[in-house]
């Protein structure tokens, strides 16, 4: 590859002669990142209050194992490694699938290596560290696993769909009874699995698989297709990943929320 | 008619600093007028590099305020005139004089990028057809009028220096322009990889930004080829796939 012979200037942290409030992007990052997810990460080590009547938080969609009506298998069994004095936390059985999705994404990545890491601080400002490898070896190569994260998270969709078929699907008072109902939790939920399905949906990785791979779109038009509405929602990958991230959250909070009694839910019909 | 004032990086490979300089402004004119009447006016030597004065040459690039423009195409008006409006060369590229730099390092790595390497030809006249489906992507990288802005941005360039391991965001569009064009044969994904540094982007999304054709530089072009290099080298069950297919 060719060089640059002389030397360049070496920019200071910080440098620059921009004059707009660069600064105010990462800060608001670093903010709303640090709540989104620091609520999220708080909400996994809680042992109860993830459920009320139909209702199942996010955080622990699918529960394993778990105490909640809402569990696959029933109540942790015996054989599962979990330290007996610690609370069964189902949430801890899940969410690296979510999590490691996110952290891969190719938006979020983008967003943290700027805010958190000041890689760089803002566009054309100086950044804090000389060294730099970027993504070209380790440990940021592993991003590349990007796409087997996505995997689980469509398969995650479809569990998320049938959460929100269960959130209508009311106790009566003598249970098992159960009766079709919609309720205020209802609607948050399925408002979440809408944000968090377009999230997905509008992955780069996904993009690239349906269609983006090919060069000839023209001979396969159902991935052309296919292609074109993903691109559509993939301009806007930015804007769910922000809107699905808080969402997650509002629906956790909401269910916890009815579960602890501070709250009640509001039954449409 | 407004007053606007201006700092203007003055100097050469060796060093310099900004200058104060001050003029009219008015309506309808842009920073490059400006930059011409301070040259006529009182900087007879004030070097500039401009051609066509309508955001089609990609000559005029500099930083203005800090961010990088095409100063043919930033117009007074949408600038604060409050304080100086700086005016500096390129940071990314070696400095020939004041505003003017040396971007001939693009033009080798051009030359590193294997070529075009169309399929044999569809008709017998030697012509072949496209549908507009399939050269929608490629169209939207030929919009590139080569400004530099976005090689200028590219912290990778211009905070590390790393000229000879990363090609940058102009020539990564390019290398999508050949690989995704239905008639192209030529294969440039290990080359991706290996020459020519495509993971050194960080996809932070500044050349994009700055990009005056608004090419959706990131987005559009440098994930997609992350994926094909991910397709090819880390990918085991893509792997699996074209072993399969023969
Ligand atoms: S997205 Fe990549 S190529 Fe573009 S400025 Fe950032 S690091 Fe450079
Ligand atoms: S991609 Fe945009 S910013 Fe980069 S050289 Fe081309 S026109 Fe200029
Ligand atoms: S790129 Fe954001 S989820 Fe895949
Ligand atoms: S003078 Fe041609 S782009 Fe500005």
């Amino acid at each position: 590859m060719p060089q640059i012979d002389v030397p360049l200037e070496k920019l200071r942290f910080g440098q620059t002669s921009r004059q707009d409030a660069w600064w105010l992007a990462p800060l608001l990052t670093v903010l709303g990142l640090g709540v989104g997810f620091g609520y999220l990460t708080w909400a996994m080590f809680q042992p109860e209050h993830y459920w009320w009547g139909p209702y199942l938080s996010p955080v622990c969609s699918p529960e394993i194992f778990g105490n909640s009506p809402f569990s696959w298998f029933g109540p942790k069994p015996a054989w599962f490694p979990w330290p007996s004095s610690v609370p069964f936390l189902p949430a801890l059985l899940i969410l690296w699938a979510p999590g490691g999705f996110r952290f891969t994404c190719y938006y979020y990545r983008g967003t943290y290596y700027k805010a958190f890491w000041g890689d760089p601080p803002g566009c054309a400002v100086g950044e804090p560290r000389s060294t730099y490898r970027g993504e070209n070896s380790f440990p940021l190569i592993i991003q590349n696993i990007h796409r087997y994260f996505l995997y689980v998270a469509v398969i995650f969709i479809f569990l998320l769909g049938n959460e929100v078929l269960g959130a209508t699907q009311f106790p009566g008072p003598g249970a098992p009874d159960r009766h079709f109902g919609i309720g205020v939790g209802t609607l948050v939920m399925l408002t979440n699995l809408v944000l968090v399905s377009c999230y997905t949906f509008g992955c780069h990785s996904f993009r690239h698989l349906v269609g983006g791979v090919l060069d000839i779109f023209s001979k396969s038009k159902g991935r052309k297709k296919a292609y074109d509405c993903v691109t559509c929602l993939n301009k806007r990958h930015g804007l769910f990943a922000w809107l699905s991230l808080a969402s997650m959250c509002c629906t956790e909070l909401y269910i916890r929320l009815c579960s602890m009694g501070v709250i009640s839910d509001w039954r449409i019909f | 008619m407004p007053n606007a004032n201006f700092k203007v990086w003055r100097g050469d490979a060796k060093g310099g600093a900004f200058k104060d300089y001050s003029t009219d402004v008015s309506e309808g004119m842009v920073v490059l007028d400006a930059i011409h009447k301070i040259q006529a006016d009182s900087a007879n030597d004030l070097a500039c590099r401009w051609n066509c004065k309508a955001g089609k040459c990609g000559s005029c690039s500099a930083e203005i305020n800090g961010k990088p423009k095409l100063m043919c195409m930033t117009r007074m008006a949408d600038l604060p005139l409050d304080r100086p409006i700086t005016v500096e060369p390129m940071k990314t590229f070696p400095l020939i004089k004041d505003l003017v730099t040396d971007v001939s390092w693009n033009y080798a790595v051009k030359k590193t990028i294997k070529g075009f390497a169309p399929r044999k030809p569809d008709a017998p006249d030697g012509t072949w057809r496209m549908q507009q489906d399939d050269i929608e992507r490629p169209q939207e990288f030929r919009k590139c009028i080569e400004c530099f802005l976005c090689q200028d941005v590219c912290h990778v360039l211009r905070d590390h220096h790393l000229h000879d391991k990363f090609i940058g965001p102009r020539f990564l569009i390019y290398t999508a322009q050949l690989e995704m064009n239905p008639l192209d044969t030529g294969d440039r994904v290990p080359d991706l990889k290996h020459e020519h540094g495509i993971g050194f982007c960080n996809i932070t999304k500044c050349c994009t930004k700055v990009c005056p054709e608004e090419i959706t530089i990131t987005d559009n072009a440098i994930i997609p080829l992350k994926e094909r290099v991910v397709d090819r080298m880390y990918d085991p069950l893509t792997k699996l796939l074209r072993v399969l297919k023969g």
